[in-house]
């Protein structure tokens, strides 16, 4: 009886837990470890062009210093952060006091339903399209946004967007925001609705107004929620490629060329340096790992200290049972 | 805070222009996510010297066929674009939701030794983009011939450490492992009872996922833009991006036709599912 349920329990069925994780290993073995190990190989040759022999460079770290030095490389690099801070902090912004008025508990927004499928629409539609879409739109001399400054009297003529730097970027950070503050504020929403509904009711005894209230308990009950949107979007942030290669292709004079659209246009188009491309993928690649342990550091911290605290508090109580045993 | 107590009228007022205030601010952003495709639709009807005297219009004009027919007649082939872009999608979502459940299983209902590190370096991989491994991903698939080919971008989803995490939260409260045992007993085997018992269970799980895998798949550019250079294997977004070259430069009501296309299923598909889409992003772990 006990070897039978023991049997049932698990221990012999082991195997199939390895048999169900397989078709998983074999396929990130081959699709994902191999290719970036592979990257990191690549970036230590002199690999170019398509059908050239590729060798190991005598000077290991050439490629690296080379893409440090590369001042196309380090421009793309402040603008990838630029864009993205332009983006994040109008995003992260508006998300919070969308999700303060969508969960306040006094006054209600109706229609929050159809609010919120029209706020986050634009985050499923093909970035592709929507760069492009944006191109006409900033059209010159006669795109829609040109002829709504001239009919409102505050151009006398079309503006060309596309051959003043700043405004290229802003444009850039505006889509990256449009896209993505829906998604933020829906993340963030159901970030304060986990929230347990006795700290409000314990707020609202004791007299707090909506203001204190969000800036007291929501805020401060927020704060992983916040960690993790900004990871993540930081992390997305560093690999924007569709909306800065499609809206003005990284131009005007490299003002929307991100680390991405630097890479594939190294790899991809004119000589094809592969070797030297996979040199900035490595080094975006640590930049994105660093992030990401950063953020594991942060939250795993919280949740082993709550452990911790528990064995401790497991153990004291042992150790008192104990005790009182022995007496 | 220390403000002095409002009067009751001078409170009421208060709150009437704070609500006119918010929904204000919700009207404007909600136009601001409907006004650029509005444009798009109306002037994908419109030829391309109406778009150039008045690029800003809200009455359609009767040019459709016409804006067809200089779209089809250079690069842009929405119907082959389409076919390809739905080979990969439907594919690449229906192997990872089956693959990415059966491992998620795998972790919930059985201990084997390496589990842990096993969901470990899920975690870990969960972080990291796969644009960052792209050249050597596109020199091995070079290398085994598979450029030019399907397979490169729909077989690596079977591993998909984002949709497994996703799937695990998923079964742990959603999955009595007495079910399973129930199975066991009744002599099924293991493989049967995921395909007969656990895979039903977690239908709307894996519902939730799919959406977001086929909307994924289907907007990727970066991956089909490096691995297909045939024409003939074009994807949708691919085809868009010939929109912005000079080919297309004065054929605006071309463009915008073009643009149109390409978003059609998804407008579709959004507004179907769009409670379960939103609910999807809501449960987290769904950002790219």
């Amino acid at each position: 009886m006990k070897a039978s349920q023991k049997h049932l329990k698990g221990m012999s069925y082991a195997r199939y837990g390895y048999l169900f994780a397989l078709p998983f290993i074999i396929i990130f073995l081959i699709f994902t470890l191999y290719p970036t190990i592979y990257t990191f190989v690549l970036g230590f040759t002199d690999a170019h062009g398509v059908g050239n022999e590729t060798n190991f460079l005598e000077a290991p770290f050439d490629n690296f210093r080379r893409i440090l030095n590369n001042k196309t490389f380090m421009t793309s690099l402040r603008n990838t952060v630029v864009i993205w801070i332009m983006n994040f902090i109008p995003q992260i912004t508006l998300a919070m006091v969308l999700t303060a008025w969508f969960t306040a508990r006094r006054i209600t927004v109706k229609g929050q339903g159809f609010f919120k499928v029209l706020f986050y629409m634009p985050n499923i539609i093909t970035a592709a399209t929507i760069a492009i879409l944006f191109n006409a739109l900033f059209g010159y001399p006669t795109g829609p946004i040109n002829e709504i400054l001239v009919s409102l009297h505050i151009r006398e003529s079309g503006y060309n967007f596309f051959v003043n730097k700043s405004a290229s970027q802003i444009i850039v950070a505006f889509i990256q925001f449009w896209i993505w503050y829906g998604s933020t504020m829906i993340v963030l929403i159901s970030g304060v609705l986990g929230i347990s509904p006795d700290i409000y009711e314990a707020a609202d005894i004791d007299g707090a107004n909506g203001f204190q209230t969000f800036f007291q308990i929501t805020l401060p009950n927020l704060k992983t929620v916040l960690l993790y949107t900004l990871v993540t979007s930081l992390i997305g942030g560093l690999n924007m490629f569709d909306i800065p290669k499609l809206f003005n292709k990284g131009g005007p004079d490299n003002a929307t060329l991100t680390t991405s659209v630097f890479i594939y246009d190294l790899a991809y188009t004119g000589k094809q340096l592969f070797a030297r491309a996979a040199a900035a993928s490595v080094l975006m690649f640590i930049i994105i790992s660093v992030c990401s342990a950063f953020l594991f550091w942060l939250m795993r911290d919280k949740d082993a200290i709550e452990l911790e605290k528990i064995k401790k508090a497991d153990q004291k109580a042992k150790a008192k049972q104990r005790k009182e045993a022995a007496f | 805070m220390n403000r002095a107590p409002l009067s009751p009228a001078a409170k009421r007022r208060w709150a009437i222009v704070y609500k006119v205030f918010q929904y204000t601010i919700c009207i404007l952003l909600a136009l601001l996510s409907i006004f650029p495709f509005v444009i798009m639709i109306v002037n994908a009807t419109r030829s391309s010297d109406q778009i150039q005297h008045h690029a800003l219009s809200l009455i359609p004009s009767h040019y459709m066929m016409n804006n067809m027919k200089v779209l089809t007649t250079k690069t842009f082939h929405p119907i082959r674009g389409f076919f390809n872009s739905a080979i990969i999608s439907v594919c690449a979502t229906a192997l990872c939701v089956y693959f990415s459940t059966l491992t998620a299983y795998s972790i919930v209902a059985y201990d084997w030794k390496f589990k842990k590190a096993f969901f470990t370096m899920i975690m870990c991989v969960l972080m990291i983009p796969a644009q960052v491994s792209s050249i050597g991903f596109y020199q091995f698939m070079y290398k085994i011939h598979l450029t030019n080919n399907f397979l490169p971008l729909i077989l690596p989803v079977i591993a998909a450490p984002a949709t497994v995490f996703f799937m695990r939260q998923y079964m742990i409260p959603a999955l009595p492992m007495e079910i399973v045992q129930s199975a066991r007993i009744d002599g099924a085997g293991e493989f049967r009872t995921f395909n007969q018992i656990v895979l039903p269970m977690c239908k709307p799980g894996m519902a939730t996922q799919a959406i977001f895998i086929f909307v994924q798949k289907w907007n990727d550019l970066f991956l089909p833009m490096i691995l297909l250079t045939e024409k003939n294997k074009w994807t949708m977004p691919m085809m868009v991006s010939q929109l912005s070259g000079d080919m297309y430069k004065t054929e605006y009501g071309a463009v915008y036709l073009g643009l149109l296309l390409t978003v059609l299923p998804i407008f579709v598909i959004y507004f179907m599912l769009s409670k379960y889409i939103i609910a999807g992003v809501a449960l987290g772990g769904v950002k790219e």
